[in-house]
């Protein structure tokens, strides 16, 4: 398959494919990145970093190339749009993202675009892969040609039919209008003009100075299904004979299982139909997920160790620090001061609240899975693998997720459910506890992070950060078997290492100052399976980027400066510096703040875009020390300004919603979430251990400001917030406690607040006094 | 098997399940009523929020054998036939603000919205951020500030 390169700036080539009604195809297109300059203070420039060239997205997006043109809008009869997102949408807002580029071009009311998520389909390769806050950028082009080339198949039948041309022809929401008032509706034309051949044509885009629809903002399409309860997650399918079904697990990460002790006992308990040892654990397929519970907690089972059996937080946080690289030879100025700083991250859950979830049904010589997938084609060839199939037997129905934030990236609900449902000979519908979830399920590892930067007079002369973390599990590679295998195939996990987590930490983790000579470094301890880990929102910046904001604001104060005045001295660009002065004068940066509350500021650069944040904490007895029934107080963040700069912002209203939504990741893993390791498993096994945030942490005021189009290209966003927020919640937090917090979350070293759950049996019983709590 | 009789969502049902099989999985598992999510079963999470006879409660914590024939279960499929309107004014003023995201968490915080504006007015007041500040329901996107917002809106009509 060859890529036919982009024609001009807006004109691009596209297919109209053979078929009963409009159906058009469209391929990629090129986003080009670019440069500025300095002011007051005497910044040295740094030389741009791998990411500030190429980052991460460049390269998923590079990934998408030879097969876009499997992208297909279709115009229906009944007048309506439709379009198969092969992408999975999980609360990010894509689907009504997706649906106003497809409105735009087709200028066609978005209520009347249908976007579905498409099934995983191999010949997409490394395009079905919702990962890196992505979609939009890589998708933007493609969307909106086949979009356009629809629309324009639609004029050339419609100027057939009137005996016009087509040049005077306009459409109006649907409608085609002729000169002489004469009109043709899309659904009429949706059949006239379809195609009996597949073809290529070239189609002139929108030009962004008109646009009707993208950069306004619009409600999501699923917002009524969504309030109604009728939006349907994997949970809620009806699939026939898909039985609920759980898997009791070891008492330590990756154990295994040795013997069921009561195995006879267990499958007569009422309802339960069907118990077997799977890899995982024992499962438990029943008429309720009840009995499931029940059944879990009545097996006996003798279990071998796990993989990590006698370590613990202190035991990791030693291996790590015994693992740092060092730091170069200093040069430039010998006479620079210097400043080190060090801090500790620890274990973060990326569950979501829709628990891992898959329903399957495995045939002899076929298998139907549906699930809430980031790597659909992965899945769909892990699970040919596992059964010994062709991926032409197995079909993988992607369901809209309840939240993702890295968790679905892996498939290993799907795999466990199709072992199962092997086992059993019956479908299954396979979901985790929430305990197993906090215990089993991927978490994003604990990491160190250290700086040393060198200043004198007023320039920063060097910026080195060695980082330092338990390996994290990219061997998902970019959603498909190949790159998959170059992460698991090579010993002793070298190619997690080299090709996934140096890459991404090379792609990803950039200093946006002109410090001087920057050097920064990934470490990692462990195999890339030791702990059952993955990404999570933002990767490696949600806690490097706030290691670097923190060094920056001792740098200003080292300095003289203020960290408001310091960041604008020494940012890159003009656009950056714009940012960060919308962020501060929108949040009154300076104001009087009374004493045990502060403001901070904080900078990041990622994903296409700028962003700057202003947080405000208040850090007073009052406030740290409210009681609050099984929940975490302290200080609160109480007002919030995010200034976001994601190039060209599609649907101004979603970008809002995420950026708040990130907000308040960040808020928790700055100030109370976290997963204690204790003797090789995680002590965290509810929402009440698990301090993520709460209502009673949530700031009184947000403010996001969507910052006007500064590209006619939009970056992304899923993930944008979570570095600046945390970064600005953490500047703040150290000047109004007048000392550096050390590690995060504030609270983790902290006596802890709640009673682990024992391990055995793995899940706590439901309560039986919900009744007595009616309010 | 136990059958057990009460009112769902305006209509009386019956059910045959062991007295101890939590009305959340009687709802979900054998009658199909999907809008309760299941996000913990232990009473933390609040994702199956839902109300018995008008006040909140969570159906993964109260075994099927405590409702009586009289009790009134209202899921979110029911709430707006509370008020005899396509949607519940709570439910509006969550499009409005265009609240939800994965919308998973959605069905139970509209529920606890409803049942906390009815407590304040119970107590002869009006909502305040202090009452926000109780809610328990999680919400992993972090639509908890729309969520404060959209809660204060719906409140003035209902």
């Amino acid at each position: 398959m060859t890529v036919t390169p982009e024609v001009s700036r807006r004109r691009f080539l596209t297919y109209v494919v053979a078929g009963p009604t409009v159906i058009a195809a469209a391929k990629w297109a090129d986003a080009s990145p670019g440069l500025l300059g300095g002011t007051d203070m005497q910044p040295i420039p740094s030389a741009p970093g791998p990411a500030d060239i190429h980052d991460l997205n460049d390269l998923l997006t590079d990934a998408t190339k030879p097969t876009a043109d499997m992208i297909t809008v279709t115009v229906h009869k009944d007048g309506t749009a439709s379009f198969a997102l092969p992408r999975v949408e999980s609360g990010q807002g894509i689907t009504t993202s997706s649906a106003m580029l497809i409105a735009e071009e087709l200028d066609l009311p978005v209520s009347k675009v249908h976007v579905t998520l498409a099934d995983a389909r191999p010949e997409l390769q490394w395009n079905q892969f919702t990962a890196g806050s992505n979609t939009t950028i890589s998708t933007y082009t493609p969307i909106r040609s086949a979009a356009a080339a629809a629309k324009q198949q639609m004029l050339l039948a419609a100027a057939r039919e009137l005996g016009l041309s087509v040049d005077d022809l306009r459409t109006d929401q649907g409608v085609v209008h002729a000169p002489d008032g004469r009109t043709m509706t899309y659904g009429a034309l949706a059949g006239l003009a379809a195609s009996s051949e597949t073809k290529q044509v070239e189609v002139q885009l929108a030009a962004p100075s008109g646009f009707k629809v993208i950069g306004k903002p619009h409600n999501r399409i699923d917002a009524h299904d969504a309030v109604t309860g009728r939006k349907k997650y994997a949970m809620d399918l009806k699939v026939r004979g898909a039985l609920p079904t759980m898997v009791c697990r070891p008492p330590t990460i990756k154990g295994t299982v040795k013997r069921v002790r009561n195995l006879a006992h267990v499958k007569q308990m009422l309802g339960v139909t069907d118990v077997a040892v799977i890899s995982t654990g024992v499962a438990v397929r029943a008429r309720t997920f009840g009995q499931c519970i029940d059944a879990i907690r009545a097996l006996k089972v003798s279990w071998n160790p796990g993989t990590v059996d006698k370590e613990s937080d202190q035991t990791l946080l030693k291996e790590l620090k015994a693992n740092e690289l060092p730091f170069g030879d200093q040069t430039g100025n010998p006479a620079a001061s210097v400043i080190d700083e060090s801090f500790t991250f620890w274990w973060k859950c990326n569950s979501a609240l829709e628990p891992n979830t898959a329903i399957a049904d495995v045939r002899k010589t076929k298998a139907t899975i549906w699930s809430s997938l980031q790597s659909p084609i992965l899945t769909q060839q892990e699970v040919a693998k596992q059964l010994g199939f062709d991926t032409s037997q197995v079909t993988v129905h992607v369901l809209q997720g309840g939240g993702a934030f890295g968790r679905r990236m892996f498939s290993d609900v799907v795999l466990e459910a199709v072992e199962a449902s092997q086992k059993f000979g019956k479908p299954v519908k396979l979901m985790w506890h929430r305990t197993d979830e906090f215990r089993a399920g991927r978490v994003h590892p604990m990491a160190i992070s250290h700086i040393r930067a060198t200043y004198s007079g007023g320039s920063v002369y060097s910026f080195e950060q060695r980082h330092t973390s338990v390996a994290t599990d990219y061997t998902m590679g970019f959603g498909e078997m190949m790159t998959s295998s170059g992460a698991t195939t090579p010993p002793n996990g070298e190619g997690n290492f080299l090709f996934y987590s140096q890459g991404v930490w090379n792609l990803t983790v950039n200093v946006p100052y002109n410090f001087g000579q920057i050097d920064h470094s990934l470490n990692e301890t462990r195999q890339y399976d030791t702990f059952h880990s993955g990404s999570v929102r933002n990767l490696y910046n949600a806690d490097a980027a706030v290691a670097r904001e923190l060094a920056v604001d001792q740098l200003a104060k080292a300095m003289g400066q203020s960290p408001y005045a310091f960041r604008k001295a020494f940012l890159k660009d003009a656009q950056s510096v714009g940012v960060l002065q919308t962020a501060a004068k929108a949040a009154r940066w300076g104001r009087s703040m009374p004493a045990g509350t502060a403001q901070g500021i904080a900078f990041h650069s990622e994903y296409h875009g700028k962003i700057a944040a202003v947080a405000e904490i208040d850090c007073r007895p009052h406030t740290v020390n409210r009681r609050v029934h099984q929940g975490v107080t302290g200080p609160r963040v109480t007002r919030l300004v995010i200034a976001v700069d994601v190039g060209l912002p599609v649907n101004p209203r979603g970008l809002e919603a995420q950026m708040q939504g990130g907000a308040m990741d960040a808020i928790g893993q700055i100030l109370t979430e976290s997963l204690h390791l204790h003797n090789g498993y995680f002590l965290e096994g509810s929402w009440d251990d698990y301090y993520y945030t709460r209502q009673w942490n949530v700031p009184k005021e947000i403010r996001v400001i969507v910052m006007p189009p500064s590209s006619d290209t939009p970056g992304g966003a899923g993930e944008f917030p979570i570095a600046v927020t945390k970064s600005a919640v953490a500047c703040a937090l150290t000047r109004a406690l007048g000392k550096v917090p050390r590690e995060f979350p504030i609270n983790h070293s902290d006596p802890l607040p709640f009673t682990p759950f024992p391990t055995e049996p793995p899940i706590p019983q439901s309560r039986r006094d919900g009744l007595r709590h009616t309010r | 098997m136990p059958k057990h009789t009460f009112k769902l969502n305006g209509k009386r049902v019956s059910v045959d399940a062991p007295d101890d099989v939590r009305l959340l999985w009687v709802l979900r598992d054998l009658l199909g009523v999907t809008g309760p999510k299941y996000g913990c079963g232990i009473e933390v999470c609040k994702a199956c929020t839902s109300h018995i006879n008008g006040k909140a409660f969570n159906p993964c914590s109260v075994p099927v054998g405590q409702l009586n024939a009289e009790d009134e279960v209202t899921t979110i499929e029911g709430l707006p036939k509370t008020v005899g309107k396509d949607l519940h004014p709570m439910q509006e003023a969550w499009l409005e603000h265009d609240v939800p995201q994965c919308g998973y968490c959605q069905p139970g915080q509209i529920m606890a919205a409803v049942a906390k504006v009815r407590e304040a007015r119970r107590a002869g007041r009006e909502i305040t951020d202090a009452d926000l500040d109780e809610i328990r329901n999680i919400c992993r996107c972090g639509t908890y500030f729309r969520l404060r917002e959209a809660i204060k809106a719906g409140a003035q009509h209902m």
